[in-house]
């Protein structure tokens, strides 16, 4: 299983913390984008455009990155601390 | 032992000088625990960001900060590492509040210790525009108008 955690704005619109998907082999990111905007059309813009990052474990992913079974993925629009 | 033998310093665990916390910190201990470290200390620069009650000509009425647990930590305890490793400091520590933040309440701290000031001073800069362009933390700011998810960084 896949987690997926939302961040910040992301979590309003997906109405949602978290999306857990079940695979059957390793996928990429573009492919888990891909079943994200399927499953909350209300992302798709934020999956679209160069603003939100995705971190696989806790580290800046690209889209070509490889994501497994027992990963966690994060969605994480633009940050804002400090 | 040279003229210039660096003072020896002491290694305090990372999780004390670089922390994600609810609860206010003390700037005063936080200083101390970094000067601390090394008797080779002459300089120590920090950085307090404060809350704020205007934004964009909006009043702000609080703050409400949210973080990615265990990314986070894992970002600033990197950034702590980097200035250390790049810049001529000694030692360095950083604090992040999250969770609801009053208007005037202390957010964020970076102390950059060195020998002599110009080191210090450059590596706090450097810290702080760091930790805002990779550090997974995000700002809700609270308006008459209702609440708002800061998306930039200035």
């Amino acid at each position: 299983m896949i987690i997926v955690r939302f961040f910040a704005m992301l979590k309003g619109i997906a109405k949602a913390e978290t999306k857990e998907y079940v695979v059957n082999g390793p996928i990429t990111v573009a492919e888990l984008k891909a079943m994200l905007k399927k499953d909350f059309p209300g992302l798709a813009p934020a999956l679209d455009g160069r603003s939100v990052l995705i971190s696989v474990n806790q580290e800046f992913a690209s889209k070509d990155s490889v994501v497994k079974d027992g990963d966690e993925v994060g969605l994480l629009p633009p940050f804002s601390g400090g | 032992m040279g003229l210039n033998m660096p003072t020896k310093k002491k290694t305090i665990d990372a999780s004390a000088l670089v922390r994600i916390q609810k609860e206010n910190f003390s700037i005063e201990e936080m200083v101390s625990l970094v000067k601390s470290t090394s008797k080779g200390i002459g300089a120590v620069v920090v950085f307090l960001g404060a809350g704020r009650d205007v934004s964009k000509g909006e009043t702000i009425t609080m703050l409400d900060f949210e973080h990615y647990p265990g990314m986070a930590e894992k970002k600033l305890r990197g950034i702590r590492e980097r200035a250390i490793a790049n810049f001529n400091i000694i030692e360095m520590a950083m604090v992040h509040r999250f969770g609801p933040i009053e208007i005037g309440e202390n957010i964020v701290l970076i102390v950059a210790a060195s020998a002599h000031r110009n080191d210090a001073f450059m590596a706090c800069e450097w810290a702080i525009t760091e930790l805002k362009r990779i550090t997974p933390i995000w700002k809700r700011e609270m308006t008459a108008k209702g609440d708002v998810w800061v998306s930039e960084t200035p």
